[in-house]
């Protein structure tokens, strides 16, 4: 999986949460939660729609790490790569 | 008619609804009379075909598609119907004081729907619990509904919903009717509504019970009294009303729909599912004694009649015990042309009846091709409007499984 692959999957959870959000200008070092202006349970949102798509469990320790969208590629990535 | 002092005379002062044949009460009063059904074909998963009332008007007119998503689509009619009344009752809504609002929901069931969505869910995943939505509390507690309305409007005085199966919707305006008298609150949003459509389990478990509606036209599936009606047309929906005390709504100007005059309650005590003829007829009287009327002084019943076999027989037979003498009373039901919207039912049965008090027309109940024997009683409003002039007060019957029924009168509002 390409770093881009993985962005285009998470973009398409966030639309599912977000579905208004204008995703173009979205800023990848900036926190989803300033920019979508996200609640804890659409952070839990995230977690689960991660979870159902790729089967990957994210233990709670590690929730900060989904804070934007470079952290969480960061993070996913070789986690996803090491599980293919 | 019993006198209250203004202070606890209760009107109501403004409408909003979603029926399924009709997005506020100019378009619902219209349908029905001019014989427009919302009653269309249906398919839903695990079930498959069958007829249902869908409600199609606008909520993205109150709700972002983000907070759609995050709701149910009971809170989603609710904060609609909501958003709609308070517009109607032209209360300057950002000087209320919102500590002082209440908010009372009638529903029949709450949370069936999120449920199978999770089950739905989970069995992609092999019935794994860990894919479980985190939404599912929140959304199912059996305050969502009237939570969710708060939510969106920043109310923070008192809210729930009432479980009075398909007495619910009566049972939230006579709450709202109690709260203004105690003082509890100043301003009551008070009705019920039914997301019901959503949910498989309610067709499959009426059509267990042989009570779900069959016929090859889905407008002619929902037929009251008819003698081959075969069931109940399951639907979604809405109505909540703002109330408010005579003398608060005199005070600022209110336009005034009508006064709640009289309103009873009671259980059968009898049977899960087979209502109770002799039960029906003690709680209309009980409505009558509570408002001090006698049964011919009430121009119109609007019935609760589902058009299964039994209920509706057993509620003519109650009303013909109350009202046989009564030579003026005319009789009629919305569920022919929208269905059962459950929780939303009373309410929204009788904002279609409450024009009314200005056009002196009842509307009619359609689908009547032939008229049950065991249905037949004086005045019954058949298939066309009926112009009968002057009305003053209209009775509203909902009665609910496992024996609850709920009655309201409410009278035309003619000044002092």
């Amino acid at each position: 999986m390409t770093s881009a692959e993985l962005r285009e999957s998470i973009i398409g959870i966030l639309k599912e949460i977000a579905p208004d959000e204008d995703y173009d200008g979205l800023k990848d070092d900036v926190s989803f939660r300033t920019q979508l202006e996200m609640d804890s349970m659409d952070m839990l949102d995230v977690v689960l729609g991660l979870r159902r798509l790729y089967k990957l469990p994210i233990p709670e320790s590690d929730y900060p790490r989904l804070d934007s969208m470079n952290s969480t590629i960061e993070y996913l990535l070789p986690l996803l790569n090491e599980k293919e | 008619m019993a006198r209250h002092e203004e202070s606890e005379r209760i009107v109501i002062t403004g409408v909003g609804l979603a029926s399924p044949n009709g997005a506020n009460l100019d378009e619902f009063r219209r349908a029905l009379l001019t014989g427009k059904s919302g009653v269309v074909p249906y398919e839903i998963r695990y079930f498959g075909k069958t007829f249902a009332g869908v409600c199609n008007c606008d909520v993205l007119k109150y709700q972002t598609r983000r907070e759609l998503r995050r709701g149910t689509r009971a809170g989603s009619l609710s904060i609609y119907c909501v958003g709609e009344a308070l517009k109607d009752c032209g209360i300057d809504w950002e000087n209320v004081p919102k500590d002082n609002v209440g908010v009372y929901i009638g529903v029949t069931e709450h949370g069936n729907v999120e449920t199978e969505n999770e089950i739905y869910e989970i069995k992609q995943y092999d019935y794994d619990c860990s894919y479980w939505s985190h939404h599912h509390n929140p959304r199912t507690v059996a305050n969502n509904p009237a939570g969710e309305v708060t939510l969106h409007y920043g109310i923070t005085g008192p809210h729930y919903c009432l479980g009075a199966a398909c007495a619910a919707g009566n049972a939230g305006l006579i709450q709202g009717v109690q709260q203004l008298r105690l003082g509890e609150v100043d301003f009551a949003l008070a009705g019920g509504v039914s997301e019901s459509i959503h949910t498989f389990g309610i067709f499959a478990a009426f059509n267990a019970q042989n009570a779900l509606a069959r016929h090859t036209d889905a407008t002619k599936a929902s037929r009251p009294f008819d003698v081959d009606r075969n069931g109940i047309v399951v639907s979604e929906g809405g109505c909540v009303y703002t109330l408010e005390r005579l003398s608060d709504a005199k005070r600022r100007g209110a336009k005034i729909y009508g006064e709640i005059v009289g309103y009873g309650m009671n259980s059968d005590a009898s049977d899960f599912v087979l209502p109770n003829a002799e039960r029906q007829a003690q709680c209309v009287q009980k409505a009558l004694r509570n408002a001090g009327l006698a049964p011919e002084e009430i121009d119109v019943v609007n019935t609760h009649a589902t058009a299964t076999v039994a209920g509706d027989a057993l509620e003519i037979d109650a009303l013909r015990e109350v009202f046989g003498a009564s030579k003026k009373t005319y009789i009629n039901n919305t569920k022919s042309f929208i269905g059962h919207a459950m929780g939303a039912a009373g309410v929204l049965e009788l904002a279609g009846n409450l024009p009314s008090f200005n056009d002196g027309v009842v509307h009619p109940t359609i689908n009547v091709d032939n008229l049950d024997p065991k249905c037949e009683i004086a005045n019954l409003v058949l298939n066309e409007p009926k112009e009968v002039g002057n009305i003053r007060y209209i009775l509203n019957n909902s009665f609910g499984m496992v024996g609850i029924n709920a009655v309201t009168i409410i009278g035309k509002y003619e000044g002092d």
